[in-house]
């Protein structure tokens, strides 16, 4: 690690006031994408500004037809909140199968969305379930908030304070994980809000998350595994390394979206 | 410079680091408390951990100063006194270690798992909540069979979900 | 037997500290006044140095020295070497480059060393390497194993085809006349695939010098720090033997890769002295990719020739070996000695011939890891044993039992003599074990679910307790390979051994205190064993080839029978008896037919005190030390059986049963012994789905963290059903074999031949990933289709 400056506010006010006045400054959260950069000298900020004290971005809420969750709440808090397995247990699931039982308990869900890592879980769900991102400055939808590789709209300064999931009436979550790294190679959401049907896909996108609309109207018919018999993503778009080349990956998309199918329906 | 004070095995410390001293290095360097290891940089091995307010972290991915005023085990303060803790003496039994190497974060990751799930832990489940560790000498066979003993043996001998010291 | 003697299940003696966070690893060691190193590191597989700028790096904060190749040249260090020469076909010897412990002129692989910068702190140590300017000309990279011979980029000029060697073993003549005679031939092509060994604990050390006594010490992750001793004082230059101690203290793990002697811990022991300040080094784990000596790497065509009936009648095998860009210390006996020996498996094959080319690429130094050798030469034999069955429609295991050699001993046609073995009984108790005859109902069950389901063997056998000195020493060692062992017996009775061997995972001090307790008649508790120290331990040759059982133990053994000797004398003077009178046995020395007796801690209080007998004619004291020299290789053998069942659909494979039974001969702990059968297994199914080095076409390691290169977790793996017959090995005093290889020998082929008999067809490769297995299951169905 290069050296920095750190400091540790008290609430996200006085962390936006910091981050505006030191010049490459840059949030920590859980650290479980920034140490690893840091230490192997890829990022060199010189302040963190550490989000850990911020009381205002911690905590889970049902907010009417809204669950949400402060952006310095852990993946372990999610996944073994009531109130998130009653209001949509698919998102407990998915944040309880990020990384591993250890970085679940230090790995935050505004972290993870700011960081939109390809092979991150949480941009599916929010995409899926049509949740809004809510910052120090304004209110994003996932649409506006997923630019692109490790990009989103946060501008400068900005600060993801909550994420505000409405509720649908049947979600699931399945992911083909990456051997090595247990990143997710595929990842696919499903969300059914009355005829609202959306199917997301992390981990094999060359631009990160992005909606399946063929499978998104399969399952408009019915919303039953057997409606995506036949079919495929194309492999165009798709993500190819050592572990798996698009034509897998595409296909992969196919079995983990029947799986969620599957699990959302309860079969 | 920062200052941090934390309480380590029950004990308080106070020192002034450097920010970017990740809590691995502050135990082992600051604080020679060597058994809590470093077996690679990418937050995947396991053999760092620690118990960080009851809960394990991994101790490469955690900078000391950020956690200021908590509470930290590790695997040198988790037995009490003489008496080791019964998820090390499973370990023992079961011939759960070899090298020993990534011992430490096993056993710290075992105690955190029977805190989480409980004392009755099938194969399957430990198998799965296993994999924020890594051991490249036993084929896991029989640190799989410890932490199922020593879960149990934690029922029996009624140890304290969270340890004291935590 | 006793509760703690040989056979017991003893928990290891060593585990208390290990479980309580007191193992003190080399990276625990922490010298007054310690400075750092760090490594600048080649980012190009293939470089010329035009010229090292260290100027602006030597005045930054903290650094106390830069030093380059030059600078060891300059101080008259060696190179590094490797220890075992190989003659070609034509009886020339080997070619091999320089291995400079810094770079001298060019770089040959990613993470080769151009310069190291001691510091205060590993920070600036880093910070100060950054600040080194490097002029490297790029040159083109040669990486693929079965391209390297004859290609334009030349990695050494010692090399000028990149071929270290080519060598034979076996009847060449006798073997094509019988391929011409044969009624079926099988043909394949395997690539055994490139490894890294990943122990835990990286590989770190500390050099340390007195300038006073002028005597260097180096703490070392190492398997045999004897041999990184002799190395370093005879061949490398640091100091005399009687000026250097190098001590491996507890090691994380070794698997081979910490037998070799490598740049950076000459390069710390070294530079303490130029610094005048210990200096301490730890790899990092992407380090630890770059830089270990990786294992494995050979592409093969192997051929086997059987008769109208089946019986075998030869087998012939080419196999290319990349050692990478430096011959590592024992690099050129891995694809050779101790591989072609191998291939007669536990099959009675009366020709067989193999030969070998071993290349040098712009990769990592390859070496002995886990099996070295042994597992390359079983995944030949079986995949061709296994796919025989197959053309010819026999059953796997009634076609194994036909070839089993069954008399003993047994000379095969490449140089090795099996002394004892019974295969068809491992076989037998394997297939009870594994429930083969339930397999159809299950493989009937998995297909309705929509699952292949497959059964693959594996009937190993390992050449271990290497290795009769005189044998290795015409084969082309460097070193003789027998074991020391001493005994001190303190003189109320407790007793230190002092060994040779290292352990660093294998319980040493717990087995072969099984073994002086068992002997002696003594409380386990009242033996220690030393290691690991040159200071302590004379002299040794390490912990490898599974031989510290075989060899190690059977030097104690040896050392007992002496004390045992002298207590007698002892004990005759003390009992009023003649020595030829007196018995030992249960910790008692008494008198026959009497029922005067001596305990064994009186004996010895006996023999320091000297009083009872004169110090002239029996010397007083109890202390006793042996050579032991192995009459013969041991041959640990069995049969692995594996049940996959794979979703077609993902091509996940999922191992649903496990059955090992191996013949490791007499064993001291069954416990410990099961350990390492669990571990190799691991391994080897790590080899066979998992694990793979990959290399770009530039030489990058593309799989250079735990990120990308994929290590066996525990939910990879099932629990495995080990069993064990036993031929006590005739060759030793203890009848043991060795247990430490085993599992990473027997395992890849059982995976790949159940892999393939669930696809029905052997088209897929190490390791067989998801994507591999669901391409190759596509190609199956599409197959059934067009059937």
């Amino acid at each position: 690690m290069y050296a920095f400056t750190y400091h540790k506010p008290t609430s996200a006010r006085q962390a936006a006031t910091l981050l505006a006045k030191k010049e490459d400054a840059k949030l920590l959260a859980g650290g479980h994408t920034l140490l690893p950069t840091m230490k192997q000298r890829l990022a060199s900020p010189t302040a963190l500004v550490d989000l850990g004290a911020c009381a205002d971005l911690k905590g889970i809420s049902r907010k009417g037809r809204n669950l949400v969750i402060g952006a310095m709440t852990t993946h372990a808090e999610v996944a073994s909140s009531a109130e998130v397995q009653e209001a949509i247990p698919a998102l407990a699931f998915l944040a309880g199968s990020i990384g591993d039982p250890h970085v679940r308990h230090r790995g935050t869900i505004g972290g993870s969305v700011a960081n939109n890592d390809p092979a991150a879980d949480y941009p599916a769900a929010l995409l899926a379930l049509g949740a809004t991102v809510v910052t120090n400055k304004r209110k994003l939808t996932a649409e506006e908030f997923f630019t692109g590789l490790y990009e989103t709209a946060l501008d400068e300064g900005e600060i993801i304070t909550k994420v505000s999931f409405p509720l649908v009436s049947k979600a699931g979550y399945a992911k083909f994980r990456n051997p090595a790294s247990r990143y997710a190679m595929v990842g696919v959401f499903v969300a059914k809000r009355g005829s609202d049907i959306r199917v997301t896909v992390t981990g094999a996108g060359e631009g990160g998350v992005f909606r399946w609309p063929e499978a998104e109207a399969a399952l408009k018919a019915r919303f039953a595994p057997k409606s995506l018999d036949g079919l495929k993503h194309t492999a165009k778009g798709i993500n190819g390394d050592i572990h798996a080349d698009a034509d897998y990956r595409a296909h992969l998309i196919g079995v983990m979206t029947r799986q969620a199918v599957a699990q959302a329906t309860g079969k | 410079m920062a200052t941090v004070s934390l309480t380590v095995n029950g004990k308080a410390v106070t020192a002034t680091i450097d920010p970017r001293t990740l809590l691995v290095q502050f135990l082992r360097e600051n604080l020679r408390l060597t058994g809590t290891h470093v077996g690679c940089d990418t937050s995947q091995c396991g053999a760092c951990l620690v118990h960080l307010d009851g809960k394990a972290v991994k101790s490469c991915t955690t900078l000391a100063v950020s956690v200021d005023g908590a509470s930290v085990t590790t695997i040198e303060g988790l037995a009490a006194g003489d008496k080791l803790h019964p998820m090390q003496e499973a370990f023992r039994e079961h011939h759960g270690l070899q090298c020993g190497f990534c011992t430490p974060g096993m056993i710290m990751s075992a105690v955190d798992m029977v805190n989480r799930r409980g004392h009755e832990l099938d194969e399957k489940t430990i198998r799965e909540d296993l994999d924020g560790n890594i051991c490249r000498c036993t084929g896991y066979h029989n640190i799989v069979k410890a932490i199922a003993a020593g879960a149990e043996a934690m029922g029996k001998a009624g140890t304290p979900l969270r340890q004291a010291a935590e | 037997m006793s509760a703690t003697g040989i056979g017991a299940a003893v928990r290891r003696k060593e585990d208390h500290r290990f479980i309580t966070g007191q193992g003190r690893y080399t990276d625990d060691v922490n010298r007054p006044g310690q400075a750092h190193a760090y490594f600048l590191r080649s980012p190009h597989a293939h470089a010329k140095i035009r010229s090292i700028d260290t100027k602006a790096a030597s005045g930054m904060p903290g650094v106390l020295g830069i030093f380059t190749g030059d600078d060891l040249a300059t101080d008259k260090i060696g190179g590094l070497i490797c220890g075992w020469m190989i003659h070609n076909k034509d009886g020339s010897p080997m070619r091999a480059g320089p291995h400079p412990a810094l770079a001298q002129g060019k770089v040959r692989y990613v993470g080769d060393h151009v310069a190291v910068v001691v510091a205060e702190t590993l920070a600036q140590a880093r910070d100060a390497a950054e600040a080194i300017a490097v002029d490297y000309q790029e040159l083109p990279a040669v990486v693929d194993t079965g391209k390297a011979i004859g290609a334009k980029t030349v990695v050494h000029d010692e090399a000028p085809d990149n071929s270290v060697f080519n060598w034979h073993l076996g009847d060449k003549d006798a073997t094509e006349k019988a391929f011409k005679a044969a009624k079926h031939v099988t043909r394949l092509d395997l690539v055994n695939n490139r490894l890294v060994p990943n122990a835990m604990e990286p590989r770190a050390a500390v050099g340390d010098y007195d300038a006073g006594e002028g005597i260097f010490t180096l703490y070392t992750t190492s398997q045999n720090p004897h041999v990184a001793r002799l190395v370093l004082s005879a061949f490398i230059g640091i100091a005399p033997e009687n000026k250097l101690r190098v001590i491996a203290p507890d090691v994380g793990g070794g698997f081979g890769s910490k037998i070799f002697i490598y740049a950076e811990e000459t390069v710390c022991v070294w530079a303490a002295k130029k610094v005048g300040r210990p200096v301490k080094w730890t790899a990092d784990r992407t380090e630890a990719f770059l830089s270990d000596a990786h294992g494995r790497d050979h592409v093969t065509h192997a051929e086997l020739a059987t008769d109208a009936e089946g019986k075998i009648l030869a087998m012939r095998v080419h196999t290319t070996a990349n050692l990478g860009a430096y011959l590592s210390t024992f690099s050129s006996s891995v694809p050779t000695y101790l591989y072609a020996p191998l291939l007669s498996g536990q099959y009675d094959i009366p020709a067989i011939y193999c030969e070998v080319d071993a290349v040098y690429t712009n990769t990592a130094p390859v070496d002995a890891y886990r099996g070295a050798g042994r597992p390359e030469a079983t995944f030949v034999v079986e995949r061709l044993i296994e796919v025989t069955a197959r053309q010819l429609g026999k059953d796997p295991a009634k076609f194994r039992m036909l070839n089993y050699i069954k008399k003993f001993p047994h000379q095969t046609p490449v140089i090795m003599m099996y002394d004892a073995g019974n295969y068809g009984a491992s076989l037998k108790k394997a297939l009870e074990m594994i429930d083969y005859k339930g397999l159809g109902k299950r493989k009937r069950d998995s297909a309705r679910a929509g699952k292949l389901r497959g059964i693959g063997f594996s009937s190993y056998i390992e050449a271990c307790g290497i290795a009769p000195s005189a044998a290795v020493g015409s084969l082309g060692a460097g070193v003789g390979l027998w074991e020391s062992a001493e005994v001190r017996v303190n003189p109320v009775g407790t007793v230190e051994v002092l060994t040779g061997s290292h352990s660093h995972g294998q319980g040493h001090e717990t087995t072969f205190a099984q073994l002086v307790s068992d002997r002696l008649g003594i409380p386990i508790d009242n033996v220690s064993i030393v290691h690991g120290d040159t200071d302590k331990v004379q002299m040794g040759m390490g912990t490898y080839g599974s031989r510290s059982g075989a060899v190690g133990m059977s030097a104690i053994f040896k050392a007992l029978d002496k004390v045992i000797a002298k207590g007698k004398k002892v004990a005759a003077h003390v009992l009023e008896a003649d020595e030829a009178d007196i018995d030992f046995a249960d910790g008692h020395f008494s008198v026959k037919g009497t029922d005067r007796k001596l305990d064994f801690g009186s004996c010895a209080l006996q023999a320091y005190v000297a009083h009872k007998f004169n110090g002239q004619e029996l010397e007083p004291g109890l202390k006793e030390g042996a050579f032991y020299d192995p009459t013969n290789f041991t041959f640990p053998a069995g049969v692995h059986i594996c049940e996959v069942e794979i979703d077609p659909d993902t091509g996940v494979t999922r191992i649903e049963r496990w059955a090992a039974v191996d013949d490791f001969g007499n064993v001291i702990n069954p416990m410990i012994v099961e350990g390492q059968v669990h571990g190799g297994i691991a391994q080897g199914v790590g080899q066979a789905l998992l694990e793979g080095a990959r290399y770009n076409a530039d030489g990058q390691l593309v799989t250079a963290s735990f990120m990308d290169y994929t290590m066996p977790r525990a939910d990879d793996l099932p629990s495995f059903d080990v069993g064990m017959t036993v031929t006590p090995c005739p060759s030793n005093p203890l009848g043991i074999k060795g247990c430490g290889e085993a599992g990473a020998i027997a395992s890849p082929p059982a995976v790949i031949n159940a892999i393939t008999d669930a696809l029905g067809h052997e088209d897929i490769a190490m390791p067989a990933t998801p994507q591999a297995v669901w391409r190759a299951a596509q190609k199956s169905i599409s197959r059934q289709a067009a059937e």
